[in-house]
């Protein structure tokens, strides 16, 4: 990454383009704070996980989406869940609606 | 394991395992000067694998920019520092 | 079985970038179609708070402490380094001591404060994530977590600072700040000039978020 080859960066009313952060990507930081603190992995552990999904993931995946995926792998290796019971719950989840308001539970 | 400090002249290790590792690949095999100690850190390449991380002294390490890209520097004598842990580091003569 | 989210791999670049009315950009959310990653993050929170690992109040109030965070903090702590040259030999000897002197709830953040003058320029870029001093300034403009930012910083600053409107003379010496490890960076901006009757509060609305990342100067008193 240092040193690449990249072009300019994206502007936006002449400025470096930036956004108003969603709900869900404040839950997702949210979760890694809380999860690195209470010690199920670390902030090394989070940036492993990323940095293993290669340089195509930066092109395909937003930076939460990166951020979420890699809460996921550390929780799987130290096993507070399990794969099937994310895969269930998911099923679950994408069953309520078809957008984030109506997937995550009132008041959840 | 390096121990020295500040001013003390040092390049970084070239080698290049696979992995988690918190020494960038631009700054790999360039000499540089201890700008200060920051004490002991954990090592990042055993924390990333939910390992206890050994305790490694952390140092930053001033490297002007020729020093790191020769001719394809903006203008030589700006600065990079970055924190390189003392595994990564050899003392330079 | 019907499901909400389209596969990944199926995903367009997830960029639903907006003006509001406001004319700030936001990324659209609740009413935007669920995606993949988005019902993975609805499933895993409800599944640690199943199993007592957080609570839906925990993470609500991390996200009020995150909120909470914002350059306004840095801006002060810039203005007392401006004002009070005491202070400011304790912000640069100890940047995480000093913050929390002014009463910052900075958590483990281990913080270096670097200072530019007429002759130095200090930038600050993690090229391996997006380290940013988030426990003092909050979270990180998108720019900062991009390629084109991370990859260009460490070899050609002047045309990166440039693309923000800040050409600096030759004669200025950059100094940019890789936040490789555990120490994380705020940059003091050179103090305006015209602004030595401004107390610390007025001082601290010259000092925007950009000028503590060295993007920018700290602007001009009106």
């Amino acid at each position: 990454m240092g040193g690449d080859a990249a072009g300019p960066l994206q502007q936006q009313n002449g400025r470096p383009v930036e956004h108003d952060f969603a709900l869900w990507e404040k839950r997702v930081d949210a979760l890694m704070v809380l999860m690195t603190t209470k010690g199920h992995f670390t902030v090394d552990g989070l940036r492993r996980a990323i940095e293993d999904m290669g340089p195509g993931a930066f092109e395909t995946m937003s930076y939460y989406d990166r951020w979420i995926a890699a809460v996921n792998q550390n929780l799987v290796e130290s096993g507070v869940y399990t794969l099937a019971e994310l895969g269930e719950k998911m099923e679950q989840v994408a069953r309520r609606g078809s957008t984030y308001g109506q997937a995550s539970l009132a008041g959840a | 394991m390096l121990d020295v400090g500040p001013g003390t002249a040092v390049r970084v290790r070239g080698m290049q395992p696979p992995g988690h590792i918190r020494t960038p690949h631009y700054l790999r095999g360039k000499a540089g000067v201890i700008e200060r100690c920051l004490g002991l850190s954990g090592n990042p390449e055993q924390l990333a694998y939910g390992l206890p991380g050994a305790s490694l002294p952390l140092y930053r390490v001033r490297f002007t920019m020729a020093d790191i890209w020769g001719a394809r520097a903006e203008r030589p004598d700006d600065t990079l520092d970055a924190e390189i842990y003392g595994h990564w580091l050899e003392e330079t003569v | 079985m019907a499901t909400g989210w389209k596969k990944p791999s199926d995903m367009p670049h997830d960029h639903h970038d907006h003006l509001s009315s406001s004319g700030h950009p936001y990324r659209a959310d609740n009413d935007a179609p669920l995606t993949y990653w988005q019902t993975m993050e609805i499933a895993l929170r409800e599944l640690l708070v199943e199993k007592g690992v957080t609570s839906q109040a925990e993470i609500a109030s991390q996200i009020d402490a995150m909120d909470a965070r914002s350059p306004a903090d840095g801006a002060r702590v810039v203005a007392r380094a401006w004002s009070d040259p005491a202070f400011r030999d304790r912000l640069l000897h100890d940047a995480s001591a000093a913050s929390r002197e002014m009463g910052f709830d900075i958590g483990a953040l281990r913080l270096i404060a670097v200072e530019n003058t007429g002759d130095v320029h200090n930038i600050i870029v993690c090229t391996l994530c997006s380290c940013y001093p988030r426990n003092l300034l909050g979270l990180s403009p998108d720019w900062y977590k991009t390629r084109e930012y991370r990859s260009r910083v460490v070899i050609e600053p002047r045309r990166v600072l440039a693309e923000f409107g800040l050409t600096l003379p030759d004669t200025t010496t950059i100094r940019v700040h890789d936040s490789t490890a555990d120490m994380r960076y705020i940059v003091i901006p050179v103090r305006p000039s015209g602004t030595e009757h401004l107390n610390e509060a007025q001082l601290a609305t010259l000092v925007t978020r950009d000028s503590m990342i060295g993007t920018a100067q700290a602007r001009a008193p009106r």
